[in-house]
């Protein structure tokens, strides 16, 4: 499906204003870094969510965060609308440009600032890619957080989305490895949340700026946590007729109170597709795949690995294999890390969902998942975390068949409803971006969306940071209503009012 | 004194308007600013049930006024736990008022602190809405995570009703690696090489205490022996001694993290973990969580003390924790300085709170 509207036609004032911000971008940044022709700006149009296009009428590449504050304050004096890019490998449009205005691409700003081993910290500009931190720090510490695309995508990127990853079942999210930011808010001031040390006095602001997508911000400087590398990884694929059975394991594990690495499924659709792709010989008749890797100390790891084969023979595993070697387990991965791609070569087209399920719940959505697929005539290959329920369904379909694309979206759209009717979540680490905005009013109720406005109006009262994103519905955010100002002396903590 | 029996209720008492406190289990009704007198006292007592323990899913959903305690124990019956062990010697205190200042332990070496635990929150607004975030499942990323904002904010942003957590199994055979050592640097040290081994630690501690100080490790699992074994032999020149019978070791821990009379405040200092060393020097008597970077100094309770220690471990951030009103009323709690950071914050107060009702003058800025 194509969303891409007709050419934006911009009016007089429009392309004046534009011009005029052009020509202050230029000095901030250098004639070379901004960037005004069509054939420059394409490139832009859209993110990794190839559904959603947009050329932006601008864009600039500042080189450190004294030139993206300069560049946001530019925006804030005119009135013009921003959106900031890292890599542009998300998955729900959240960098999509907006028709009137500017595009800010972070990619120049790839530095690594500081690896402080001693403090276990890195300080890098947004820019830098996920996997480079692991690589800054190894191979005595790593960077636990692990998205698929952790090769191109940008750590800027990663701490909007509050990006997971198959690790985070056991290791947690972006937001518990970033212990630091320097953000530039949307009238281009800056502020330090945090730095190296955890729970500094106030509001967690940090916490709440990982994750939000855009919308309150540029972190222009991002303080990491990295963990020592585990002293030993073992992994193993179990081959199942069908899922069912495959999340029978999960539970079974998940209730021995074992906590792996990584617990990976596939479905028969995917193992046949990743198959085509990564040839690790793997039965394509088998109905699913349980990956499940474990790491942490060697004599622990051994006691456990046991078990947990116990565990996938005694739910019905008809096959076992153990990685013998690192070269096995970087192709049980391949396998697992292709599904995406190879879903291109059993269909044209595809939708990638990414809702949530509590894990108990997997089978029986499933089984919704596959009867919607019935219904709709239309193939969905799924592959997911299983150990936190992160499904990701991939609808398959043709758009040049008149109609499919529409049909193939109705059905995403009633799988993500199936996933919250179980109690689960619209997205596990996608994020909302444009892709998923209209479904939030079926997850949040409008006290719950109003709440996010009253944080995002704090920080960005004139609405130019990412307009458009995550709220179902644009919302302005006027004054601060009531009485209550905070007396300089309150404010210094020396009177109280009564 | 009120005692709201749902969050409804007690989101019609906020838009009442009046100058509300909430209290829960009265533990810590002595920390932060004295802040200004409440024209309402609202009680979570009735709002204690444990909603849900979804042991399959590994969470929980508790209401603010159910004690830490109680839930504990529903989930020791599955073998599982919330990780996070915070000081509680009347076993009163309530989930609502261990979030709401971010209160932790020992195990905030291995699972973090309360923001990393709570994935979803209902809360009660000034404009008298109730407002969730967050969700039941550990993954998700839909809209803000206002759990977060709500950690620690001492009820000035709103009354949390209920949370959502996630839980962990009980860790099997629990033992503790106990290294004694009168040498700041050389318990620094010593903590430094146990933050650098791949063991997986439950809990990493210092405790410091008149020129005595001990490091504690403590490790669980299948291997449990064995990695203690190991971690004795980093350990080089202090007196180590490994210790099955753990529990009183690390309650003792705990209960350094209060202050012990109205003669004792006690000061949280945040600090990059290789900075321990300095944070010892300049304490009396402390218990650190040596790989975190947190440290719970007890000094006596003047501001001359306070303020020798603040320069003393400067520029980490340093708040007052517990301590008599007649210090917390005359020094600067929170020890936040005016700047954008400060700013901004005021400004979602502003947004949450615009009468300034909730909890007022409790917070850092005179929020």
């Amino acid at each position: 499906m194509h969303l891409a509207p007709g050419r934006y036609i911009y009016t007089d004032v429009e392309r004046a204003l534009l011009r005029r911000l052009a020509t202050r971008l230029q000095s901030i940044c250098g004639e070379e870094h901004v960037l005004e022709h069509e054939h420059d700006l394409f490139t832009y149009a859209s993110d990794g969510l190839l559904q959603y296009s947009v050329v932006p009428p601008l864009a600039v590449l500042p080189g450190d965060g004294a030139e993206v504050s300069a560049v946001v304050h530019a925006c804030h004096e005119l009135g013009v609308p921003w959106v900031a890019r890292g890599s542009g490998s998300g998955l729900s449009g959240g960098a999509l440009p907006v028709e009137h205005g500017l595009l800010i691409v972070l990619s120049r700003m790839r530095r690594i600032l500081e690896v402080d081993l001693d403090n276990q910290r890195v300080v890098v500009e947004p820019g830098v890619t996920n996997v480079a931190v692991s690589h800054a720090v190894g191979p005595d510490y790593f960077y636990p957080p692990d998205p698929s695309s952790q090769i191109v995508c940008s750590i800027g990127g990663n701490v909007s989305e509050n990006s997971g990853g198959a690790h985070c079942f056991k290791y947690g999210f972006t937001t518990n490895y970033v212990t630091g930011l320097e953000v530039v808010l949307a009238d281009g001031e800056v502020v330090q949340l945090g730095g190296k040390a955890l729970e500094p006095p106030g509001y967690d602001l940090l916490g709440a700026f990982v994750g939000s997508e855009g919308t309150l911000g540029i972190a222009t400087r991002i303080t990491l946590r990295v963990i020592p590398s585990p002293e030993a990884v073992r992994c193993l694929v179990a081959f199942f007729d069908s899922v069912e059975p495959a999340g029978d394991a999960v539970s079974a594990i998940v209730a021995a109170g074992t906590v792996p690495g990584a617990i990976e499924m596939m479905d028969g659709l995917s193992i046949g597709a990743s198959e085509q792709m990564a040839h690790a010989g793997w039965p394509v008749e088998a109905g699913a795949a349980l990956i499940v890797e474990l790491d942490g100390p060697a004599a622990e790891l051994e006691a456990r690995f046991d078990e947990i084969e116990a565990l996938c023979r005694q739910s019905g595993a008809t096959e076992l294999r153990v990685a013998r070697d690192e070269t096995e387990r970087t192709l049980f991965w391949k396998m697992r890390k292709s599904a995406f791609p190879a879903a291109g070569r059993i269909s044209p087209h595809y939708f990638v969902q990414d809702g949530v399920v509590p894990r108990t719940r997997l089978t029986g959505v499933l089984g919704r998942i596959q009867s919607l697929s019935d219904e709709y005539g239309l193939k969905v290959a799924n592959v997911f975390h299983a150990g936190d329920g992160n499904l990701h369904p991939l609808v398959c379909y043709d758009g040049h068949i008149p109609g499919e694309a529409e049909r193939a979206e109705e059905l995403s759209g009633r799988i993500l409803e199936a996933c919250l009717e179980a109690g689960g979540s619209l997205t596990g680490e996608h994020g909302v971006g444009v892709d998923k905005k209209r479904y939030m009013p079926r997850m949040f109720s409008e006290p719950d969306l109003s709440a996010f406005q009253k944080l995002r109006c704090a920080f960005d009262p004139d609405g130019l940071a990412n307009p458009g994103k995550v709220m179902p519905t644009p919302r302005l955010c006027g004054e601060v209503p009531g009485p209550y100002r905070v007396h300089p002396l309150e404010a210094a903590g020396l009177a109280e009012r009564f | 004194m009120q005692r709201p029996a749902s969050a409804q209720e007690v989101a019609e008492l906020l838009a009442e308007g009046r100058v509300t406190r909430p209290v829960g289990g009265r533990t810590k009704l002595d920390w932060g600013s004295p802040g200004s007198p409440a024209e309402l006292e609202l009680s979570t007592e009735r709002l204690d049930a444990v909603v849900e323990h979804n042991a399959g899913d590994l969470t929980a959903v508790l209401q603010a006024g159910a004690r830490l305690a109680d839930a504990q124990a529903v989930f020791a019956r599955a073998g599982q736990r919330l990780a996070l062990d915070p000081p509680d010697l009347g076993a009163r205190a309530t989930i609502g008022g261990v979030v709401a200042t971010s209160d932790s332990g020992p195990l905030r070496h291995h699972y973090g602190g309360v923001r990393e635990l709570v994935i979803g929150v209902q809360v009660a607004l000034a404009d008298g809405t109730v407002a969730r975030a967050g969700s039941r499942v550990i993954k998700n990323v839909a809209g803000y995570d206002l759990a977060k904002l709500m950690c620690g904010s001492f009820g000035t942003l709103g009354v949390i009703c209920e949370v959502i957590v996630r839980l962990h199994p009980q860790p099997v055979d629990p033992v503790t690696v106990l290294a004694h050592g009168a040498d700041p640097r050389e318990l620094t040290r010593a903590a430094g090489t146990l933050r650098r081994l791949p063991l997986e630690l439950e809990a990493l501690d210092v405790r410091w205490d008149r020129r005595q100080g001990a490091l504690l490790a403590q490790v669980a699992g299948r291997a449990a022996r064995a990695n203690a074994q190991a971690i004795a032999g980093q350990l080089g020149d202090l007196e180590v001694e490994i210790v099955a019978e753990d529990h009183t070791l690390w309650e003792d821990q705990r209960a350094r993290q209060r202050a012990a009379a109205d003669e004792q405040a006690v000061a949280r200092v945040s600090f990059a973990p290789a900075e321990l060393e300095r944070v010892l020097r300049a304490s009396p008597s402390a218990v650190a969580r040596a790989g975190a970077g947190m440290a719970w100094v007890s000094l006596e309770p003047s501001p001359e003390a306070l303020a020798a220690l603040r320069t003393a471990v400067s520029p980490w951030p340093c708040v007052l924790l517990d301590g008599p009103e007649a210090l917390r009323s005359t020094v600067d709690v929170w020890g936040l300085a005016e700047g954008p950071e400060l700013a901004l914050m005021r400004r979602v107060k502003a947004r949450f709170d615009p009468g300034g009702i909730c909890n007022r003058g409790r917070f850092a800025g005179g929020m």
